[in-house]
């Protein structure tokens, strides 16, 4: 119920936003849900799956390259760079995670930060497609020769919808038997391998999931900004998706996607305020922090509970 | 009869007022955190003093400057320059200081119909193939300062060289640049990571192999790293850059820095009006030394004053005319843009040296003349 | 490459690792008696090379200026534990993560807002800015000689503080089991202050000594923080002679690897393909030494913990 509240308004806000003489904040919000998509991902292993991966800008980099490449070498249509970014992302997070889940805690950090690292490395030695520099795309994906999401809005509507799917497809998959060795396996995996569940296999499974959607968002990313470049897989990026999701509240799906329209939105409006913003936005996150211990969805869906009694 | 003479009065009238009272938005989009802030910065300071001194107006209109950091981000410069262009509204864009984030708000820029002003970066994609009539760059090519140390060391008669730059584009773009001219062996390429700080492995290697001399491209925090390391580890070779050794690092390597060599378009002991007054203004409005940045900022701001005169208006097209047929004096002497709209100037070797408490760079010779890119032949415009 | 040259890389490597060690020392004891991921562990680094900027433009001298800056950043770490840090040490790891995030965002552009964004200088000590010869042609600075005899000892005084003080014995049993040595009666609270209040003068010494050679900018922190974790999970978490040998390894094979890759890439790649892969393979080399290590023993070299 609250989801479908939650889409129309985004779903509505192009027009309205038009109409306020703010249509620009269509392009903001195009970012905030590419972002709310990657968080989302993300939320799944962190929050859900207690695996705190550092390395998951590089997920929404390979996919971003993805597009990139295969324009490069003259393949446009979405039909195959979407699947083909998702594939490779997701590819990375599963060779990466038969040696990234053997280990658990702090080192399983630090771990997925490395191969985050080695990914970035790679990518900006690539000088055949621009290294450090990063490569222009002239046009977005096509589909069918038809350039489908050329314009603003159609390109906020195509995030919005694989945002949507997103959400629909984790919510689905967290309340199935799968969603639930998962918990179990964060809880208590000595209790599940007890049980006879594989919980390597099933980590291993969300966490290549987690990487292919990772892989979408950089699909989209590439497209909204029509430009590539190993910045998107930097240490900062994956520390600041962690921030997302734990400032919306690593607790829930709809949290960590909130976390992102937050940032993003947050980093737009406080920027166009001080020249010195991070300072600002360092001590809302230090607020969030130490006081709303559920992040922000949590502490705002406690209140609203509250209020109605 | 007198109703329609009044009325085309009237016409004319809210016609001339409205030319009277226009506002230009003009966009600046620089790098100003970060490292490298300091160019970005000088940058600023420079087209802002321009614009005072002509009283807050280019080419009669009043200037409206909207100054937006892109963090050295290029997807966030993306975002920022859409901005710019779309919601600011911006008649002209001025901007970047990085290469990479010049590719990357290239498209978005010249595709909303904006002319866009590089007073700093100058990639080779945009300077021979990717050249547009709407894009002007009003420093110079990225090649070409690092081409006037290759020259400067063929004429030097030096043998053997090593060349030390970065691992990215612009690194690589830089040693291309010194091979061009020099003529001798590179007894080693050594590239370094972006942001690196300790150069205690490349410094030992370089004093290993013994050449004539150093050629090393290693912009902000990097070079002041460098060139104190250097400096305390002895080498005592000719050590020859570009980017590296300017008035934006001079304050932190100071001492370090003595005797190092540039290369450059611009020095502040250039003989000309313009540059003395620009150096006199800088200093009292600043309190610092400018670099070559700070007249690259001035420049742009003289060149587009001078179009926009020209041209009446800042409308891409008629705009893009005037500015490819500017000539006029600006802190480095005449100016004129070449066939691929980039600078077609003179290039100096330039030593940095102590002036009373303040360390600056001193021009030392006139290495190129009347100097185009390497990339203005495949400019098909 | 000549044999000489490698011992300059071996003790500039040497350098790097104690540097290293001095930043990582704090962030492990944090780590291992306390579980808590301190992210502003680099920025605290980053506020000793300020802290000293700011009092060698008052004071004119480096040794007034070193000594005001590690008490300031002794008082400035004990100022951040009470007012955030004491807040989160029973919280989730995540929620530490986020809290010290925030705390890098107020610090870093704290000093780029006071200080600016260009990068500052620290001239060394007169008596430790010359160079003495190590091989022909080359003269290896004092100051980084200095670095290693102040990484040296800050490394026997820990190891004495550890081995042979009652705070050092609470810190090791600390490592171990915290809430057990609480229900012993150990004031947890001042054990906690005092391991925070040490790691942070450790790290604003690591920032001071580094300040004369390396430029002093408000980003300054990060490379060096990512590092450190690197040292902590190769040597152990929680322990202090892991994160020595882990450091010294880790200052080794980043120096030695950088100045080697790019010519052991031309062994079997054509130069230009040398010139990317070479550089890229050096840049890794740290994390695979890492990953490396977590393969075979992933607890670390060291681990502190039992088991």
């Amino acid at each position: 119920m609250r989801a479908a509240a939650v889409l129309l308004a985004l779903a509505a806000a192009p027009p309205v936003l038009e109409g306020l003489d703010a249509g620009f904040w269509v392009v903001t919000l195009s970012r905030a849900l590419i972002f709310a998509i990657a968080a989302m991902a993300l939320q799944f292993v962190l929050g859900r799956g207690g695996l705190v991966c550092f390395g998951f800008a590089a997920f929404m980099g390979i996919g971003a390259y993805a597009v990139g490449v295969a324009y490069a070498n003259g393949v446009e249509d979405a039909l195959v760079a979407f699947p083909l970014a998702m594939l490779a992302a997701g590819g990375f997070a599963a060779l990466t995670g038969l040696a990234a889940l053997r280990t658990r805690g702090v080192h399983f950090i630090m771990i997925t930060l490395a191969f985050g690292q080695m990914a970035y490395f790679a990518v900006t030695a690539l000088s055949a497609y621009g290294g450090d520099d990063g490569m222009t795309l002239w046009t977005r994906s096509t589909l069918g020769g038809f350039g489908w999401i050329e314009g603003r809005w159609p390109l906020y509507y195509a995030c919005l919808g694989a945002a949507a799917a997103t959400w629909a497809l984790l919510r689905a998959l967290g309340a199935s038997r799968f969603g639930r060795v998962i918990d179990g396996a964060r809880q208590n995996p000595g209790r599940m391998a007890a049980l006879g569940f594989d919980v390597r296999r099933a980590q291993l499974a969300a966490y290549a999931l987690s990487g292919a959607l990772g892989g979408l968002a950089g699909a989209l990313l590439a497209n909204h900004a029509e430009y590539v470049s190993p910045a998107y897989m930097s240490w900062h990026r994956s520390g600041e998706l962690i921030v997302m999701v734990v400032l919306g509240g690593a607790a829930s799906l709809g949290g960590a996607g909130f976390g992102a329209l937050v940032v993003v939105a947050l980093e737009e409006v406080l920027a166009g305020w001080t020249q010195h913003w991070r300072i600002a936005m360092g001590l809302i996150v230090l607020a969030v922090a130490l006081f709303a211990r559920d992040g922000l969805a949590g502490t705002l869906t406690g209140a609203l509970a509250r209020l109605r009694r | 009869m007198t109703a329609m003479k009044s009325l085309a009065l009237a016409a004319g009238l809210c016609a001339a007022t409205a030319a009277q009272a226009e506002t230009l938005d003009i966009g600046m989009l620089l790098t100003l955190s970060g490292p490298p802030a300091a160019l970005g910065q000088h940058i600023r300071n420079g087209f802002e003093l321009a614009l005072a001194e002509k009283g807050g107006k280019l080419g009669g209109f009043d200037v409206n400057l909207i100054v937006v950091d892109d963090e050295l981000k290029p997807d966030v410069a993306v975002g920022k320059a859409k901005a710019l262009v779309e919601r600011d509204g911006a008649d002209i864009v001025v901007g970047t200081v990085f290469s990479n984030v010049m590719m990357a708000v290239f498209k978005p820029v010249i595709e909303a119909g904006v002319v866009l002003v590089s007073p700093n970066a100058g990639p080779a994609p945009l300077a021979g193939k990717g050249c547009h009539p709407h894009y002007f760059n009003t420093a110079w090519q990225n090649d070409s300062n690092h081409e006037v140390l290759g020259q400067h060391a063929a004429n030097q008669g030096y043998k053997r060289i090593i060349l030390m730059a970065p691992n990215y584009q612009a690194g690589k773009d830089a040693m291309a640049g010194v091979k061009r001219y020099f003529n001798g062996e590179v007894v080693d390429e050594i590239f370094t990571q972006l942001g690196q700080l300790d150069f205690s492995a490349e410094l030992a290697r370089i004093a290993a192999a013994k050449p004539d001399a150093v050629y090393a491209f290693m912009p902000g925090g990097m070079g002041v790293n460098l060139v104190r390391q250097y400096d305390q580890a002895g080498v005592g070779l000719p050590f020859l850059s570009a980017f590296t050794v300017d008035e934006t690092t001079l304050p932190a390597t100071k001492d370090a820095a003595l005797g190092l060599y540039g290369g450059t378009q611009w020095t502040r002991d250039l003989d000309n009006p313009i540059n003395a007054a620009f150096v006199k203004g800088y200093e009292a409005a600043y309190g610092a030394a400018p670099s070559l940045y700070a007249s690259q900022g001035y420049d742009t701001a003289l060149i587009l004053d001078a179009a926009l005169t020209a041209a009446g208006g800042a409308e891409a097209d008629a705009l893009s005319a005037a500015l490819k047929a500017v000539a006029i004096p600006t802190t480095r002497g005449d100016f004129r843009f070449g066939a691929n709209n980039f600078p077609v100037q003179d290039y100096y070797l330039a030593q940095a040296v102590k002036q009373g408490d303040a360390y600056v760079m001193r021009k030392v010779a006139t290495i190129f003349e009347d100097h185009a890119d390497a990339y203005a032949a495949a400019c098909k415009m | 490459m000549s044999l000489t040259l490698l011992a300059v890389q071996a003790l500039n490597g040497l350098q790097l690792g104690l540097l290293l060690f001095l930043i990582a020392a704090g962030l492990t004891l944090v780590f291992g008696v306390m579980d808590f991921i301190n992210l502003a562990h680099g920025a605290q680094y980053m506020t000793g090379a300020y802290l000293a900027v700011f009092f060698y433009g008052h004071t004119g001298h480096f040794g007034a200026a070193l000594a005001l800056a590690l008490l300031a950043a002794l008082a400035l770490g004990l100022v951040l534990e009470a007012l955030v840090w004491r807040r989160l040490y029973d919280r989730p790891h995540l929620d530490q993560v986020l809290a010290t995030f925030g705390v890098i965002l107020i610090l870093t552009e704290g000093a780029r807002a006071l200080f600016g964004p260009s990068p500052l200088s620290l001239p060394r000590p007169e008596i430790l800015s010359g160079a003495v010869p190590l091989m022909a042609g080359l003269n290896y600075p004092v100051w980084r000689l200095a670095i290693i005899a102040a990484g040296l000892a800050a490394a026997l005084g820990l190891w004495l503080m550890v081995a042979r003080t009652r705070l050092g014995m609470q810190v090791r049993a600390g490592a171990d089991d915290a809430a057990m040595i609480g229900a012993l009666g150990v004031d947890v609270a001042r054990l906690f202050r005092a391991v925070f209040g040490l790691g942070a003068m450790l790290a604003g010494f690591a920032g001071v000594m580094a300040a004369p050679v390396l430029a002093v900018e408000p980003d300054m922190g990060d490379g060096v923080l990512i590092l450190a974790f690197v040292v902590i999970v190769i040597g152990g978490v929680g322990s202090i002679r892991g994160a020595f040998i882990a450091a010294l390894m880790v200052g080794l094979v980043d120096t030695l690897g950088r100045s080697l890759s790019t010519d052991v890439a031309r062994l079997f790649l054509s130069p230009a393909a040398a010139n990317d892969a070479g550089p890229a393979v050096a840049s890794m080399l740290v994390y695979v030494l890492m990953a490396a290590v977590l393969f075979a023993r992933p607890q670390g070299l060291f681990p502190a913990r039992a088991g």
